[in-house]
């Protein structure tokens, strides 16, 4: 793998690229996603690019139905509430993320410790592309 | 932490004024503060020389985003015709004036200054709810941005955790709610200043005049269950769970304790002060807590020497109700889990053993978030001195006050603490 700096930029371009990408210190191997430059547990100078294995279980969700801008423009309105929420990994660490294939109609339908999978949402074009991080129910 | 901190000197504080809260068309930020600052000076019992003042802090948010300006602080000191002496423009997201206020206090303690004032301002209003949803949220953090957390999203998610550890429910924030509105009621400078009641009643009244089916809610909760009336905005968080979209300023004069007889016989001490810092909402350990408003609350409460018991009542940062129980947990009012069983007790209540949100709080006093943090304080200074007229807690030696402002979704937090001596 090249080498890509640890920060956002590269975050980002590796969820493009459907990975989904943390950084773990070679000292004491804490990890952290999305990755940090510096260890904070030890202090350690020295991390490595580490994948995900995309699975994990809901910690905590909302049901959106006032969103920014950008999500309105993907259809979603006070009718057509979204969801968002927190997914602990299998590795250990948490990730916040779009939840898809649940009903943000029907938060009681909706169940803290579900097992769910990673997926990666593309939208728009060319210099506008991006790669939303999401999670469905296994 | 190595040893208690101290202040270099003693601060007191002797003015405190906010403008109304609330939605204004033609009121912008420099009228907004004018309000307040007029309303500050004549609060201060003998009276003080503006020329006196000698740096001023103000906390704003984001007017540069909410009304395309930036440099708020050279134009409120030109406005109140400070220059050329400083003027500092202080950002914490919703907590902004709250770290205006500790500069002050720091300025002073410092030895520098002796005269301070402190305040902020937001004008929000004049944005659409999904702009204002977008400007809040660049106060989270880049990665709930882009998973479409919204603030309220942010505090729904945090509910949702609470929920699913402690056994709490959506009627137990309606508890927050419904006292909230029950004291914004006897606050005239509240945004809303009715209690749920009175709005279920107006609703009732107006279905009756239309001809329209009368709803047929027998008490505040049923009302709040009612889709119709209190809409879902980020599940489990509803409308009536959210604080307003608000334009406001307020400002407090704070002074070195050993001048403070200059300005009144009846000062109030700032003996506690603290602030802390919070991680984005993927990397906490637990959210059901913030790690910077228990942070925050050790320093102020190391450095006053006080412990949460002795504090008689607080105003707390309730920009979603969920804020609240969480708040009064942290600060070490209750137990962990034990906040929301408080609020059902009514031990919260203004005539309750631990009245907290006496103004009606961020979701009815209205929350310019820029101008939350004193405004705040201002309360606080009402309370303490006996000026809080139909609000006024029944509690016989009022000694200690304090206040707890929280910046984004946790990022920041702070907690002042006041004596009346």
């Amino acid at each position: 793998m090249e080498e890509r700096l640890l920060n956002d930029i590269s975050y980002e371009r590796f969820l493009n690229e459907e990975k989904l990408m943390g950084s773990k210190c070679l000292k004491c191997g804490s990890l952290f996603v999305p990755p940090r430059p510096i260890c904070i547990k030890c202090y350690g100078t020295k991390m490595k690019w580490v994948e995900m294995k995309g699975k994990g279980k809901l910690v905590a969700f909302t049901c959106i139905a006032i969103g920014p801008p950008f999500m309105i423009k993907e259809g979603y309105d006070r009718k057509l509430p979204y969801v968002s929420g927190v997914v602990e990994l299998e590795e250990g660490v948490k990730v916040v993320a779009r939840i898809e294939g649940v009903d943000g109609n029907k938060p009681e339908t909706i169940k803290i410790g579900t097992l769910v999978q990673v997926t990666f949402l593309h939208r728009g074009e060319g210099a506008n592309s991006t790669t939303f991080l999401a999670f469905k129910p296994l | 932490m190595r040893g208690r901190r101290k202040l270099g000197r003693g601060i007191a504080m002797v003015g405190a004024g906010m403008s109304k809260f609330g939605v204004f068309r033609d009121k912008d930020s420099k009228y907004l503060f004018a309000e307040a600052f007029q309303e500050m000076l004549s609060t201060v019992d003998k009276g003080v020389d503006p020329k006196d003042i000698d740096a001023i802090y103000l906390g704003n948010f984001t007017n540069d985003f909410f009304v395309r300006q930036g440099h708020w602080g050279p134009i409120i000191s030109d406005l109140l015709g400070f220059t050329a002496k400083p003027a500092t423009r202080t950002e914490g997201a919703c907590a902004s004036s709250a770290l205006a206020f500790r500069e002050g206090v720091f300025a002073i303690a410092s030895g520098f200054y002796d005269v301070v004032l402190v305040g902020g301002v937001e004008e929000m209003s004049k944005r659409s709810t999904e702009e204002v949803t977008q400007g809040l949220a660049m106060a989270a953090s880049p990665y709930e941005a882009k998973s479409g957390f919204t603030f309220p999203g942010v505090f729904g998610a945090i509910a949702v955790a609470y929920f699913a550890k402690y056994g709490a429910n959506r009627e137990h924030l309606m508890n927050v709610t419904i006292k909230s509105h029950n004291n914004a009621r006897l606050n005239p400078k509240a945004q809303f200043n009715v209690s749920i009641r009175d709005i279920m009643n107006q609703r009732i009244e107006r279905a009756k005049k239309m001809g329209q089916p009368v709803p047929k809610w027998r008490d505040e909760k049923e009302f709040l269950s009612d889709p119709q009336a209190n809409p879902v905005v980020a599940w489990p968080m509803h409308l009536y769970d959210c604080c307003p979209i608000s334009d406001g300023a307020s400002c407090v004069l704070l002074v070195a304790e050993e001048i403070a007889r200059d300005f009144t016989d009846n000062p109030l001490y700032v003996v506690g002060i603290g602030q802390g810092s919070g991680k984005a909402l993927h990397a906490k350990e637990d959210l059901t807590y913030f790690e910077a408003t228990r942070y925050a609350a050790q320093e102020a409460y190391e450095l006053a020497g006080l412990k949460p018991a002795d504090i008689q009542i607080a105003e707390v940062h309730d920009c979603f109700s969920i804020a609240e129980i969480i708040h009064i947990e942290d600060l070490g009012f209750f137990k962990p889990g034990e906040g929301y069983k408080a609020v059902a007790e009514g031990l919260t209540r203004l005539d309750g053993a631990k009245p907290i949100n006496t103004s009606g709080g961020l979701k009815c006093k209205g929350h310019p978030v820029g101008a939350t943090g004193t405004g705040q304080l201002v309360e606080i200074w009402k309370q303490l001195r006996g000026e809080a007229g139909e609000r006024q807690v029944p509690i016989k030696d009022l000694r200690f006050g304090a206040a707890q402002s929280l910046g984004g979704t946790g990022g920041t937090s702070t907690f002042v603490i006041l004596e009346r001596r």
